[in-house]
Order: C-alpha cells, then sequence, then structure tokens
C-alpha cells in the first residue's frame, strides 16, 4: 500500500468530464480516489503544491519507437519510457519496427514486461500487421491482442498491397482495435529524403511529393468505407490530407488521424543547409501545410498530437543528407512545441491540448486513462503551461539527442508526472 | 587562412555578385600562365592539396591537378575505389584522418549533395565543392561564366539558356546562381520530366521547344544526359531525346551567327549534341576547358589568401 498523493490547488483540466476549475487530486492506491474541489489531506499523504499549475490526465503518446529489442545502443524501453515522464507522458505505444519485429505473441509481452519493469511511463506494444513487416501476410493479431498490443501497424513501411490492407482492417475489427497505416506511395516517394519543393530544387535533393502520401490517406479511408474497420493515419503531414480526413469523417468512415509536434511548427526550410536532425519521414513541408495542420487540430480533423520519438546514434545522423536515417527525438520537447505553437498563439485552448494529448489518445485507442474521474487509473501530467525554458539535448533522458529544437526557447514544461499514483517525474 | 572569398568555395549560391567578379577577374592574369612554355610559378610552394574524388572524373579531376601543380602545390589524388572509402569508412572519418595529416585544401566530389559542406564545417583546411551530388558544381559554372565574358563582356541582360537535364545537374544550378548574380537573363529548357516541379520558384524562364530557345537565346549550355536517366524512366530513348531536344545543325541554321554553344562534357555526340555543331562555329567548348585551368588557379589563389591586386604579380611569385 503506498501513500496517497494529493495534488492541490492545480487548476485541473479535464475534458473528459468538462472540467476546468482550481481544485484538488486525490491518488490512492495507484487510481484517482477523488477529483475537483478542496480535499481534506489525508493522514500521511504525501502533498504536491500545484498552485499555479495545470493538473491534467496523464498526457498519451501513441506513436513512439523504443528500439527495444534490437537497438539497445540508440534507446531501451527503460530509457525512452523515462524520457516520457520527463516530457509529462505518462503512456506510450511503441511502435513494432524492433529487431526482431514485434510481430507475434512472445515479442509483444517482452515490450509489455520490459515496460512494466522500468516503472516509468506506461508502454503499451504495437504489433505488425504483416508478418516481419513485409507487407506479404497477416501477422497474428488475435494472439498479440491476447498478449497486450493495442493496435496494429507496419509504421515505417506502408502497407502498399490494398488487398492485405483490407484483410487488416477486417481482421482487425474482431478484435476492436484500429490499424495505423504510415501513408507513403514508396514508387513516388522513392529515394526522396525531403519535401518536394523550392528548398529540396535549391539542395539537390530529391523530394518527396505531398501527395505520396495523400494517395495512402485516401485509399486506406475507402478500404476503412468499405470494411467498416477503424483505420488510424500516422503522422499526417500535409494539407490535402487534413482534406481528405475531413471528407472522410463528414461521411461518417471510421477514420481518425494524428500530426507530430515538428509537423505543426517547422518547414521544410528548416533542413537549412542539409541539417540531418530536420530529417524525418514524413518530411518538414510548407507553412501551407503547417496551417492547414495546426487548422485540423483546432477543428478536431487531426485526432491526436503524437510525436513519433525515434532516437538515433548521433553517428547515425552524421552523416550525408540522402544517406542519413529518418527520425527525430520528442517525448521531451512535445509539450513545450505544443504549448508554443498551438496553445499561446491562440490556435487551440488549454482544454483542447489536454483532449489531444490525452483524453482522445485513450478514446481512440481504447487505452485506460485520460481521465480525472473517481476511479481511473491514477496517471496525472502536472506542468506549466508559460514555463520558458531552452532546450538542451544534453540533458534529454532520452539516450537520443537528435532534435531539431537544440537551443530553442519553448513556453510550456512538465512539473511532475505521476504513473499508478506514484511520481515518477518531478522537475528540478 | 581566410581570404575574401572565405575559407570555403562550397557553391554560387553563397556567392555574392562581387565576389564571382573577383574571381573571374583574377583568373584573367592566371591564364597566360598555361600559355607558357614552362607553366609553373611558385605562389602555393609549399602548400598540400588532396583531391578526394568519391566519383568517377577525369576533366575536373585533371584540370583541378594542373592549376595546383602549376602553382606549385603539393598534391595527392585519392579515389574512391582502392581507398578506405570503399571498405566502409564514412567520410567524417576520411576527413579527420586526411586532416591529421596536415593538409591545406580539400578538393571534394562527392555524389552526395551538401557533402563539401559536411566536409567544410568538420574540417580546417580549405575546401573546394569541385561536385556534389545534384547540387552545385561551382567552378564549372566560373569557367562558363568566364568563357561567356570572353565573348560576350559583360553579361547584364544577356540572354543565356541550360539545356537538358536540370532536375539533376549540379552544372545547372551553379549557372543559375552566377548567371542571375551577374545580371543575365536565364532560362531552361527540356523535357518536363527531367526539369524541378519548382522550376518557376528559380527565377527562370522555360522552353518546352528547343527551336524557341534557340531563338531566343545568345547563348546555349547543354548538358550531358546521363545514360542512367533513360534507364530510370525518365525518358523514353536517347533517340527520341536527340530528336525532340538535340541540338543539330539544323536547328542551328536559324540562329543568330554570334550563337554561344557550350557543354561542361563529356558529351554523348549525336544525343544531346550533334558532332557538327560540337566542331561548329558557334561551339566554345575547347575554350571552357582552357578556362577551366585558369578559373581553378583563381580559386585556389584567393582561398590561400592571395590577394587579388597581386594576381598579375603572383604569375612571377612574388605575392
Amino acid at each position: 500500500m503506498s501513500r496517497d498523493l494529493l495534488l492541490k490547488g492545480g487548476r485541473i483540466v479535464d475534458p473528459s468530464q468538462g472540467l476546468d476549475a482550481v481544485g484538488d487530486v486525490l491518488l490512492r492506491d495507484g487510481r484517482i480516489e477523488a477529483c475537483g474541489g478542496t480535499l481534506g489531506t489525508p493522514d500521511g499523504a504525501e502533498v504536491v503544491d500545484c498552485a499555479g499549475l495545470v493538473v491534467a490526465p496523464g498526457l498519451i503518446d501513441v506513436h513512439v519507437h523504443l528500439r527495444e529489442p534490437g537497438r539497445e545502443d540508440v534507446e531501451t524501453i527503460a530509457s525512452g519510457a523515462h524520457s516520457a515522464v520527463a516530457g509529462g507522458i505518462t503512456a506510450v505505444c511503441a511502435m513494432p519496427n524492433t529487431r526482431p519485429v514485434t510481430d507475434n505473441q512472445a515479442t509483444v509481452g517482452f515490450v509489455k514486461r520490459q515496460g512494466e519493469a522500468a516503472g516509468y511511463a506506461r508502454v503499451y506494444p504495437y504489433g505488425a500487421i504483416s508478418v516481419g513487416q513485409k507487407g506479404e501476410t497477416l501477422a497474428e493479431m488475435g494472439e498479440m491482442v491476447s498478449a497486450g498490443a493495442v493496435a496494429f501497424s507496419d509504421d515505417g513501411y506502408p502497407v502498399q498491397s490494398a488487398q492485405l490492407m483490407r484483410t487488416a482492417l477486417e481482421y482487425a475489427r474482431t478484435f476492436g482495435v484500429p490499424v495505423a497505416e504510415h501513408c507513403e506511395d514508396m514508387s513516388l516517394a522513392h529515394g526522396g529524403s525531403m519535401n518536394e519543393g523550392a528548398v529540396s530544387a535549391r539542395l539537390g535533393l530529391k523530394g518527396i511529393p505531398g501527395e505520396a502520401e495523400e494517395i495512402y490517406v485516401i485509399r486506406d479511408i475507402l478500404l476503412a468505407k468499405r470494411t467498416g474497420g477503424h483505420i488510424h493515419l500516422c503522422h499526417l503531414s500535409t494539407k490535402g490530407s487534413v482534406e481528405l480526413v475531413r471528407w472522410g469523417k463528414e461521411r461518417g468512415i471510421h477514420v481518425t488521424a494524428e500530426v507530430c509536434s515538428h509537423h505543426i511548427s517547422l518547414t521544410d526550410e528548416r533542413v537549412g543547409n542539409y541539417d540531418t536532425n530536420a530529417k524525418m519521414n514524413p518530411p518538414l513541408r510548407t507553412a501551407e501545410d503547417v496551417e492547414a495542420l495546426q487548422q485540423g487540430v483546432a477543428d478536431g480533423t487531426i485526432d491526436l498530437l503524437v510525436t513519433d520519438h525515434a532516437p538515433h546514434h548521433y553517428d547515425e545522423k552524421e552523416r550525408e543528407f540522402a544517406d542519413a536515417p529518418n527520425g527525430i527525438v520528442g517525448l521531451e520537447t512535445a509539450l513545450g512545441v505544443n504549448c508554443t505553437w498551438l496553445l499561446h498563439r491562440g490556435i487551440i485552448t488549454l482544454p483542447q491540448l489536454v483532449d489531444a494529448m490525452s483524453c482522445k489518445q485513450a478514446r481512440v485507442f481504447g487505452l485506460p486513462g485520460g481521465t480525472l474521474r473517481a476511479g481511473g487509473i491514477g496517471d496525472v501530467t502536472v506542468f506549466d503551461p508559460n514555463a520558458r525554458w531552452t532546450v538542451d539535448p544534453r540533458q534529454f533522458k532520452s539516450k537520443g539527442r537528435n532534435t531539431p529544437y537544440g537551443g530553442v526557447e519553448l513556453t510550456g514544461q512538465a512539473r511532475v508526472t505521476v504513473v499508478g499514483g506514484r511520481v515518477v517525474y518531478r522537475a528540478v | 587562412m581566410t581570404g575574401p572569398l572565405g575559407k570555403d568555395l562550397l557553391g554560387l549560391d553563397e556567392l555574392t555578385a562581387d565576389q564571382i567578379r573577383l574571381i573571374l577577374d583574377t583568373a584573367v592574369p592566371f591564364k597566360e600562365i598555361s600559355e607558357r612554355q614552362i607553366k609553373k610559378v611558385p605562389t602555393l610552394r609549399g602548400m598540400t592539396i588532396v583531391n578526394l574524388f568519391f566519383e568517377a572524373s577525369t576533366r575536373t579531376r585533371v584540370s583541378f591537378e594542373f592549376a595546383e601543380k602549376r602553382l606549385s602545390a603539393d598534391t595527392v589524388n585519392v579515389a574512391s575505389s582502392g581507398s578506405s572509402v570503399s571498405k566502409g569508412e564514412t567520410l567524417v572519418d576520411t576527413a579527420r584522418n586526411l586532416e591529421a595529416m596536415r593538409i591545406d585544401m580539400v578538393v571534394i566530389r562527392h555524389p552526395a549533395s551538401g557533402a563539401a559542406r559536411f566536409l567544410a564545417e568538420r574540417i580546417d583546411s580549405n575546401v573546394i565543392n569541385a561536385g556534389d551530388g545534384t547540387h552545385e558544381h561551382p567552378t564549372q559554372a566560373l569557367l562558363d561564366l568566364l568563357t561567356l565574358r570572353d565573348r560576350m563582356g559583360d553579361l547584364t541582360g544577356r540572354r543565356v539558356c541550360i539545356v537538358g537535364d536540370v532536375l539533376h545537374s549540379r552544372v545547372a544550378r551553379s549557372n543559375i546562381h552566377g548567371l542571375q548574380k551577374l545580371g543575365a537573363e536565364v532560362a531552361v529548357c527540356g523535357p518536363r520530366s527531367l526539369l524541378p516541379n519548382a522550376v518557376s520558384e528559380m527565377g527562370v524562364q522555360v522552353f518546352d521547344r528547343i527551336e524557341a530557345a534557340i531563338e531566343w537565346a545568345e547563348a546555349l549550355n547543354i548538358l550531358r544526359l546521363q545514360l542512367e536517366r533513360m534507364q530510370a524512366g525518365y525518358i523514353p530513348s536517347l533517340r527520341e531525346y536527340n530528336r525532340v531536344f538535340g541540338v543539330t545543325s539544323a536547328r542551328l541554321e536559324k540562329a543568330s551567327r554570334d550563337l554561344l554553344i557550350l557543354h561542361p562534357g563529356p558529351m554523348n555526340r549525336g544525343v544531346e549534341i550533334d558532332s557538327d555543331v560540337a566542331d561548329g562555329p558557334h561551339s566554345v567548348i575547347l575554350h571552357q576547358v582552357t578556362n577551366g585551368v585558369a578559373v581553378r588557379m583563381a580559386v585556389l589563389y584567393l582561398l590561400a589568401g592571395g590577394r587579388p591586386d597581386l594576381a598579375d604579380a603572383a604569375k612571377g611569385g612574388r605575392a
């Protein structure tokens, strides 16, 4: 039996119950005991003064790469989960592009156990859609769900066969879990290393046109329409994609979508002179795309704000741009970036921010949490939306240092992260 | 050492018009050295230069080597085959190892766009870009500019059309930057599948018909069509390319007598250019090659900290 924890006097923002008021939150035995109003301090309780801070249901990120098993030199489940809580994130969904690929119940169970052993953020495994992420045969989804998989994706590799994607949507529907797609027409994107546009033309780099993404976005929306399955579209990066998702939602098709913090804040100009910390897939796009994605979050077309946290060894990033691997770390900067670019610019409200980073994540993926209702799991994020800080990658808990935000001043930072009623991170 | 060009020559995009003019002006006195019986001055005596070629090149490498040797530098050629590069050593390690041997300059040719800058940011030696991927090839554009200037004088308002595979051409990018900075009007002509999608944002006019380009231009810079582009499906066949975009003597019949034909080489005779054009009266192709050595001498001299006003004197070794 652990000590009670009283989060006292913060601004409780919990869109899951339409709550936005100053009050207390009490946690007991790993769960929310009470939420709202002034609560008495139980004997022996640990009290955290939250005056001037926001108390929100624990933030969730359904799109991270933790590299274990296979690349423990780059990140482990423990270091990634530690990085998450340092960024105020209490639960993550780990993508299955590990070595070996997380395409079977044994590996799913391993990822889940490693997450539990680490004791930081909760780690929910993704299973692969296809065996080996090869896009050929369906992986054993039923067994993986039994072992703890919460969704399926071949992230990093689009499912090229429309027939296989159709089957995956139908089969996954049996188990009530989403199929998440990395949308990219590889024949169109082939060899590209950044957005196709004026910047790629100047730098002499082969570009990836936005249509490479959009062609798969509409294909998958249509397949969801046909099958009644739940398609979740990963890391959308273009204005066109937002419009297509809007089209699908208007027709009642079961489509949900996410956007990464970097795609709502940076453009392809950030590549500058071949900065590999601005290289990811999908690539940074244009100002017009950024604006459309921000609006998509504001009007709810885009459901979730995620990171696509993708650590790499510094050696791997320190090379010729076209040959450098895709991806950046994001768990420790996401809250700050989202506050800076969306909240403080008046594009979304604080409840919308919490909704997109917590409540809707739980709802879309059927995860516990995403609420401070009494009886729910005791995951809480206490943050200061007005704290100014400068990103110093050397301080990251992640093993990865590959970020385009190094030296950038952000406004908004986690203060106390609570998982299962226990303080797992406290800002110094 | 930092001269009037800064530490490195990475591309014409980042040079000012004055810096480009300075290089061209400095090249003029250096031309004469190559005309002497004893083609050597002691200007760069004691300097060590590495020619680091990760891609096959004959013309550019030989031109740099002549420029270096005629200025009395000590040179070493490293080609990607037969070096540790082929054993998987990274570019950054190659650079650090060369630097540890205390060299003064690196001339680099590399298949990746941005490779020259990557190297320049990591070593103290001067770096000269001899072509990086599909990004820039600044000394080629400088020798093209010098050749045009020799024939036309001031390039302000002069009309130059670049013909062919602009999409994959570092020569085209460097030429566009250089010509625009010197005030020329620039056009491109080629199949749309070999032009950048964002070509309109590059400030150039686009011709879909080679006939129209010939009528408009005072000079054509004809790019080499690489065979792998056809294999990659950008164009249906070399035969069709010649039929639609080839610069042939028949097409030049209507051209002005003063039209200049440039080609960065090596030429595919009968594909992008017909032999009788390459060898004909409009061609200044060999003049380009001659100017190449002088331009590279000027770049080496300026990067080594040579004073532009002493370039003439440097011929006698007194700088």
